[in-house]
């Protein structure tokens, strides 16, 4: 039996073969992302050097390059997008809105309001101070939303924007008040790799590991909560609890993207509706998909980062904007805008 | 006649809004009940307590003497499937996996989906009649084809119970009563059925049993033929009538005397 078989028979009695195929098909297109970003950049190097280092280094400059640099800054990107994207997913199927993102429950101005204010403070001057406080801004500012927000997801919605305004406006006052400020913010708020994976990133990566499966193992109480709360309370789902875990998970996910690399948020709305036509109204699928496809856009953008400017970078959100404008453009002219 | 779900002196609010208070009501088993009355009477609140969907304020639902609230949620769901007025399908769902989603309570976090399984979604869908769309996406189907995968989808639940809101409402005379024969199926098959219903005539023909709400009260209940009277039709409708057999089954029909001017 192959593989693409066990999981088709796992999935769904072996009815799924289009969408098992097409989930491989993804993950070949990671690999080969994968590779090209360890290989591109101010220094090329080339495929087969690429392997070598990482199955056989030998301490040259090419090695070198690859296993501190690039390789750190690919799996970065891997993380980062597949969180994004999952956290996505997740909001969209709860507030059951395809226009959600993970920044409505206001953890991007709460982690850019927490930078701002460490800033001001003369304390979030190095990496590691940044990233406590974007964590500690996002989380403080989602458990609020969640305080306030979690009766309904309309509501959770409405509270998350509010605070969204409050807390801009704040920091933006602030940043008006204070260069030194602006300038250590305007460094954070741009969205990148470059050098991020330098910080101290195995608390951020480890839990982003661990909601990811997390996001998993919910999908079957989240399918069934996509029925609506009677049918879901019915067939026994808890729903309650389950909205509760997923909203944390979407917390941790998006803080820690956020915490890392900045407001990439973009990849959040954009990725969980590319896929969700192939995943057909299915909570796994949707997760599966999106952990695949997010990687692969914040791959690629990171690419197109390094090589669009002939010196330096420019911002990955940026590029993911340029990459996936389009795209969703093209997604909702090609399928319709859903329930939109 | 036994039952092993009742409700007994229950106090039903939403929000400020009694509903119903020291209700008492025994749902027979493997008969098909039908509770009617006029709307906001307290009949769909009444199902919901049922289903534990409401707690009430005071009084038990008890499931073979124990109190639904005291269930773990996945044990309730194998016994009582319930269909609600406004299920959500969600985009592009298709039948077959619509219909799999009953099988939640069944399913542990980490279950592998088996032939097992599969079997009791393909059963479902054979018993609802709506084995032929299995590959069809939920939202191009008509209502009576809709509504009849989402009974499907509670059957997939394998529950000896169903309990459905008002599940003939916005389908066409055809498929009413299509739907009403496939319940009066499911109650030849073993299952106990409760409904709430809109037509009084519908209910006296397929029911075994009636429940006759009013201001949240149970104002008669019994087998149709016993106490559908033009009394009753004044109590809890408000509405001038006579009763003559049914010309097909020979239940009471009920046929008001109000005329247009």
């Amino acid at each position: 039996m192959t593989v693409a078989d066990r999981v088709a028979e796992v999935t769904r009695g072996g009815r799924e073969t289009p969408r098992v195929a097409l989930l491989l098909g993804g993950l070949v297109l990671l690999a080969v992302t994968a590779v090209l970003s360890v290989g591109v950049g101010a220094h090329a190097v080339p495929p087969t050097e690429v392997v070598r280092a990482l199955f056989d280094p030998r301490g040259t400059d090419d090695h070198v390059i690859v296993r501190d640099v690039r390789l750190p800054r690919a799996l970065l990107a891997v993380a980062v997008g597949a969180a994004l994207a999952a956290a996505g997913a997740l909001i969209q199927t709860l507030a059951r809105n395809p226009l959600a993102e993970p920044g409505v429950l206001g953890v991007t101005a709460g982690a850019g309001f927490a930078v701002t204010v460490g800033s001001a403070l003369g304390l979030a001057g190095a990496q590691t101070g940044q990233l406590v406080f974007a964590v500690a801004g996002s989380v403080l500012a989602a458990l609020l939303v969640m305080a306030v927000g979690r009766r309904s997801p309309l509501r959770l919605v409405l509270t998350g924007v509010a605070l969204t305004a409050v807390l801009n406006g704040i920091a933006l006052g602030l940043r008006l008040m204070l260069p030194d400020t602006f300038d250590a913010y305007r460094f954070w708020s741009v969205g990148t790799l470059a050098g991020r994976e330098q910080a101290p990133l195995a608390v951020p990566l480890t839990a982003i590991v661990l909601s990811l499966a997390g996001a998993l193992l919910l999908s079957r109480p989240l399918n069934a909560l996509a029925l609506g709360e009677s049918v879901a309370q019915t067939l026994g789902a808890g729903v309650a609890r389950t909205r509760t875990a997923a909203l944390v998970l979407i917390t941790v996910l998006s803080g820690a993207a956020t915490a890392v690399a900045g407001p990439i948020l973009f990849v959040g709305l954009i990725v969980p509706h590319l896929v969700r036509r192939i995943a057909a109204g299915s909570v796994p699928w949707l997760l599966l998909y999106s952990m695949v496809l997010g990687p692969v856009l914040l791959l690629a953008a990171d690419i197109g980062s390094r090589v669009l400017l002939p010196t330096g970078e420019v911002p990955v959100a940026i590029v993911t904007a340029f990459l996936g404008g389009p795209a969703l453009i093209w997604a909702v002219r090609r399928y319709g805008a859903g329930s939109l | 006649m036994s039952a092993r779900l009742t409700a007994r002196e229950i106090t039903l609010r939403y929000g400020d809004r009694v509903v119903s208070t020291r209700l008492s009501l025994d749902v027979p088993d493997g008969a098909f009940t039908a509770v009617v009355g006029p709307n906001a009477c307290g009949k769909s609140t009444l199902l919901r307590a049922f289903v534990r969907l409401l707690r009430p304020d005071d009084g038990r639902v008890e499931l073979d003497g124990r109190e639904v609230g005291g269930y773990p949620s996945k044990a309730l769901a194998k016994q009582l499937g319930f269909l609600p007025q406004d299920p959500v399908s969600p985009d592009d769902i298709k039948v077959r996996q619509l219909v799999a989603r009953g099988r939640f309570p069944h399913q542990s976090l980490l279950t592998v989906w088996s032939a097992g399984e599969e079997d009791a979604v393909e059963e479902a869908m054979d018993a609802a009649g709506v084995s032929g769309l299995a590959g069809r996406p939920v939202r191009e189907l008509s209502g009576g084809q809709r509504q009849r995968v989402w009974i499907a989808m509670v059957l997939a639940q394998r529950t000896p119970y169903l309990l459905l809101d008002e599940p003939t409402s916005f389908l066409d005379i055809t498929h009413q009563y299509q739907l009403l024969a496939l319940l009066a199926r499911l109650r030849d098959q073993g299952r106990t059925v409760v409904a709430v219903l809109h037509d009084i005539n519908q209910a006296c023909r397929f029911a075994d049993h009636l429940v006759a709400m009013r201001d949240g009260r149970v104002v008669a209940e019994g087998k149709p033929a016993d106490i559908v009277d033009a009394a009753l039709m004044k109590d809890v409708f408000d509405l001038p009538s006579v009763i003559v057999p049914d010309p097909v089954t020979g239940t009471p029909m009920v046929v008001p005397t109000l005329q247009g001017e």
